[in-house]
């Protein structure tokens, strides 16, 4: 888990142009053999990043699915069967499936950079 | 504190859940014999009708992990060495405890026969046996099953779901179940058992299992015997009290580890619960009351002052509140003081139910029955003397009225005047058996599992806001055991937020305070055309899942633009976003448009050709079409680019807009037909392809009244008669068949589809989201003949209005997919890695089976 604290080196790839994610919505970004969820959230001026994969069916789904807010927290609903996760947290809103992973996410010049802990 | 637990079955599980969820810092260790974490065992059998150990699984280990939890599995405790405070396991290792929670469970009882050992010859306990006998039945033809109690004939179903259909069931007694049901209950059980192919054997006693290595047979007293090559043993539980035995713990005569209310053994470090304690002289093997055990124990653990992490002094001399240094916990020190050993549950799919004292009769008993053995239903009920109280009841074949008579029993509700109303329901007049939910005392225990009770449950209505079963589920954890008493706390939300004059609105989400008729007028006047636009003026927030379809929905419904544009993409359903249906793997199907089901032979070709280039799995809809499995997303325009160059166009599959016109093919081959049903139905489909609408629509058109198109099952249907076209609306397939009902009979071609018109317009307006035409009539008040009177009679005087709307989104129509693969921007989503746009999802996993291809199953 990382802490203030304890902040372990965060290496930032450039993932893909700003203008290529839509706005209020995700795609898909290939990190190695790693797929990781990138969403836009334009009405809030926000960008999350989070595994693409659902735990619940094992689905390489997360980034087609429709974002939005629950009481303020952004979130991701699976396009399955709509569970949906915290898009700052990773926490599961629905039931009791796992928690997902989170990543940090930067822009600069036009560019979206996700950031992996330890990085390559 | 240092706690050692010894078991990971059920109510060892629950024990670490309610300690931790009291208790976080507690030092918790866990030894499970078994190689699996705790799972369901209550649900066994279902591992054969093909759940997987996985989905039986209670907590996953990184449960464990997160909430610091040791777990040891497949590691059994040998040894507790009580003067040194320490166990020792298998595998070497020594861990040291303040407190020890021996929650060992049970065995299955194996009576002395001779022959017990040969193979194919089962015990039903763990997910290991399960696998076992998996494996054998393979080979077997012929089963049987010692023992016609509760387990023995949990057994007997898992022996038909294994597919040996010729299974025997031998019982000991003279009725199956005796512990929970009367004889006459009991015969009732075994006529429905009978019926469904398992052969009953009751007062037979197994002599001997026959056979050289492997079973073939059962010799009994009786001098019979059967032949059999599978068997399993299900006579009966004994506790596992081994450990305790060993360190010199008190234990029963006949097995069980003594505790007192405190679930507390004779040494006051030790407790023991589930089904391996003995309290009073009785070993309760149910789940709900190991979990009440489990509760217990960490409750009076958790209140412990924590004083450097060890107790200074025995937990047994604490008497006082007082004397604890930390705060009291709440409600005091709890005690186990027995449990209500009623019991409900669906054996092959017949109700069977006991509660209170089921067999009670005598002088001071008043009994009612009732019998049908026509249906297989029984019910009985025990009533004292004086007629005002519920004792106890047995119910066979029909146990609806379980919940409400087990709250009544055990709150000692006064009956109403004539008791048998309770089981016969009322029969004439207005007064309902009994008060129903608000009848019941706020101690009643709702769900026994999880010991939540009604108040406990209105006030997670009135004061936390609960007003869902998601969200009670989350605040109170009612329900989330067996889930039998869902149906109830429902009932309890619904009676509570009545109570507190609370109008239930449809409203979409939390984002907008409005139903979607509200929300589709507000659009309209308004004139918003994008979602944001919408959730701007109307709405507040940032969106959801659940108001972004719909609201997408209604604007194109409204403006039928294209649903990709104006940033609209985003607020669409994931299946219309994409165009497509997402299918298990992720991958999409691919539906073209074929208007009536009419297509010709070269179009048939190229949909074989694309199929074959892109490996796609083809299969013939219900709705006449073709389907076509297995798309990867990056392939999608460029296989639609096909389809469209051949004259196809998209199918609508992904949307809640119109699918279908199912024809028969009607006068020009049919010998019957009236008339050209195919051409109508083409026109028809053509006319309303693309209208979104607040669900799926399908329509059908029959030449005649054989109705081959099946019309009466659709949205719209129309039937061919010797004057012109019947016209039927609001019917439904799916999981509530539902017949179309006649709107309007004779009519000439333009008049039905204007009547379509209406009919559709008035039904997007008004309904509900995701609410088919057939639900929205059962809620329209009026029902047919108003809906009839605002479409044939034009009551609101809306039809002009109504027609033109239509006639413009008619106008405006354009193929989707076309637009979509001849807009760049559009074009580009259509990919699954934003960064390497040429590279297809890696994972997807394909199999083959009758020479196609299907996705390999999910986990």
């Amino acid at each position: 888990m990382i802490t203030l604290t304890d902040q372990k080196k965060i290496t930032w790839f450039a993932a893909c142009q700003i203008s290529d994610v839509p706005a209020n919505g995700g795609v898909c970004v290939k990190y190695g053999d790693e797929q990781i969820a990138l969403f836009h959230f334009a009405r809030r001026g926000e960008w999350y990043a989070t595994q693409n994969e659902c735990p619940h069916r094992k689905q390489m789904a997360l980034s087609r699915g429709m974002i939005g807010t629950q009481e303020d927290e952004p979130k991701v609903a699976c396009p399955f069967h709509k569970k949906t996760f915290s898009l700052a947290t990773g926490q599961c809103l629905t039931g009791d499936e796992c928690n997902i992973k989170t990543y940090p996410v930067k822009t600069e010049d036009g560019k979206v950079f996700i950031g992996i802990e330890g990085g390559l | 504190m240092k706690v050692v637990v010894i078991g990971n079955g059920m109510v060892g599980y629950k024990f670490c859940e309610k300690l931790k969820s009291m208790a976080p810092s507690v030092e918790l260790i866990v030894f499970g014999e078994e190689i699996r974490p705790a799972y369901d065992r209550v649900h066994l059998s279902e591992f054969f009708a093909g759940k997987t150990a996985d989905d039986l699984t209670l907590a996953g280990l990184d449960w464990y992990q997160d909430n610091n939890i040791r777990l040891h599995l497949g590691d059994p405790v040998q040894s507790i060495d009580r003067t040194a405070k320490t166990v020792h396991s298998h595998k070497g290792i020594i861990e040291s405890y303040d407190y020890l929670v021996l929650a060992t469970g049970s065995a299955a009882f194996v009576p002395p026969i001779p022959g017990v050992d040969k193979q194919g010859v089962f015990i039903y306990r763990t997910i290991e046996d399960l696998e076992m006998m998996n494996a054998h039945a393979r080979k077997a033809k012929t089963g049987a099953v010692i023992g016609g109690g509760l387990l023995g004939l949990e057994a007997a179903k898992a022996m038909l779901d294994l597919g040996i259909s010729n299974t025997q069931v031998i019982e000991f007694a003279p009725r199956l179940m005796p512990r929970q049901i009367d004889d006459a209950g009991s015969n009732i059980l075994r006529n429905k058992l009978e019926m469904l192919g398992l052969k009953i054997h009751t007062s037979k006693n197994t002599s001997e299992i026959s056979g050289g290595e492997s079973i073939t047979g059962m010799q009994f007293s009786d001098g019979t015997s059967i032949e059999v090559d599978m068997l399993v043993i299900s006579a009966g539980i004994k506790p596992r009290d081994e450990l305790a035995k060993l360190c010199g713990l008190e234990t029963g005569s006949r097995g069980g580890i003594v505790v007192d209310e405190k679930l507390q053994t004779n040494d006051p470090s030790i407790f023991a619960i589930g089904e391996c304690a003995l309290y009073s002289g009785m070993i309760y093997g149910l789940v709900a009351p190991g979990y009440e055990m489990a509760s217990v124990v960490a409750e009076n653990l958790a209140s412990l002052p924590r004083t450097g992490g060890v107790v200074p002094f025995g937990f047994k001399e604490i008497t006082n509140i007082a004397e604890f240094s930390g705060p009291p916990p709440s409600g005091g020190r709890v005690a186990f003081t027995g449990y209500d050993m009623s019991t409900k549950l669906k054996l092959i799919g017949i109700d069977v139910a006991s509660f209170g004292d089921p067999f009670l009769t005598g002088e001071n008993i008043r009994t009612v029955v009732f019998e049908d053995t026509m249906k297989g239903i029984y019910k009985r009920i025990n009533i004292s003397a004086d007629g005002k109280e519920l004792l106890g009841g047995v119910l066979v074949g029909d146990a609806e009225q379980y919940n409400m008579l087990l709250q009544t029993c055990k709150n000692k509700l006064v009956l109403p005047p004539n008791p048998e109303d309770l089981v016969l329901g009322s029969r004439g007049g207005e007064n309902l058996a009994g008060a129903g939910v608000q009848g019941l005392p706020d101690e009643a225990m709702i769900c026994s599992c999880e010991t939540v009770s009604k108040g406990a449950i209105c006030n997670a209505v009135s004061e936390l806001a609960c007003e869902t079963m998601d969200a009670i589920k989350k605040c109170t954890k009612a329900g989330t055991g067996c889930g039998g008493c869902v149906p109830m706390v429902k009932d309890l939300m619904l009676y509570t937020m009545k109570s507190q004059g609370k109008y239930i609105r449809n409203i979409l989400c939390e984002h907008f305070n409005y139903s979607r008729q509200e929300m589709f007028d507000l659009v309209k006047l308004h004139e918003l055309k994008t979602y944001n636009e919408v959730l701007d003026k109307l709405g507040k927030g940032d969106g959801c899942e659940l108001c972004k379809p719909p609201v997408a929905s209604i604007l194109a419904s409204l403006w039928g633009e294209m649903i990709l544009k104006k940033g609209n993409d985003t607020a669409q359903d994931s299946n219309d976003r994409f165009l497509a249906n997402i299918q298990k793997g992720g991958t999409y199907s691919v539906v073209p448009r074929i208007p009536g089901g009419e297509i010709t032979p070269d179009k048939l070709i190229v949909i074989g050709q694309v199929a074959k280039q892109y490996n796609l799995y083809t299969k013939i809809t219900g709705g006449q079409r073709i389907d076509l499995f297995g798309a990867h997303l990056n392939d999608l325009p460029d296989i639609w680019g096909q389809l469209i160059a051949a004259g196809f166009e998209s199918g609508h599959a992904y949307g809640k807009s119109l699918r279908t016109v199912k024809s028969c093919v009607g006068s020009t081959w049919c010998r019957f037909g009236l008339h050209d049903s195919v051409s109508y139905a083409i026109r028809i489909e053509e006319r309303y392809r693309g209208l979104r609408s607040p669900h799926k629509l399908k329509g059908g058109v029959s030449g005649c009244i054989r109705e081959c198109a099946e019309a009466q099952s659709k949205d719209f249907g129309i039937i061919a008669t010797e004057k012109g076209w019947n016209l039927h609306i609001c019917g439904n397939g799916g999981s509530k068949p539902q017949h179309a009902l006649l709107l309007a009979a004779d009519l000439d071609d333009e008049t039905c589809i204007k009547y379509i018109d209406r009919f559709l317009m008035f039904y997007i307006k008004t309904a509900d989201t995701l609410t088919r035409t057939a639900t929205w009539l059962n809620k329209m008040e009026g029902g047919i003949d108003y809906i009839r009177n605002v479409v044939v009679n034009d009551s609101l005087g809306m039809a002009q209005a109504w027609e033109a709307e239509m006639q413009t989104l008619v106008d405006c129509y354009k193929c989707e997919w076309k637009e979509a693969i001849e807009n760049p921007e559009i074009k580009k989503r259509f990919n699954h890695f934003v960064n390497a746009p040429e590279v297809k999802d890696p994972t997807v996993k394909f199999e083959t089976m009758r020479e196609q291809k299907k996705v390999a199953d999910w986990k």
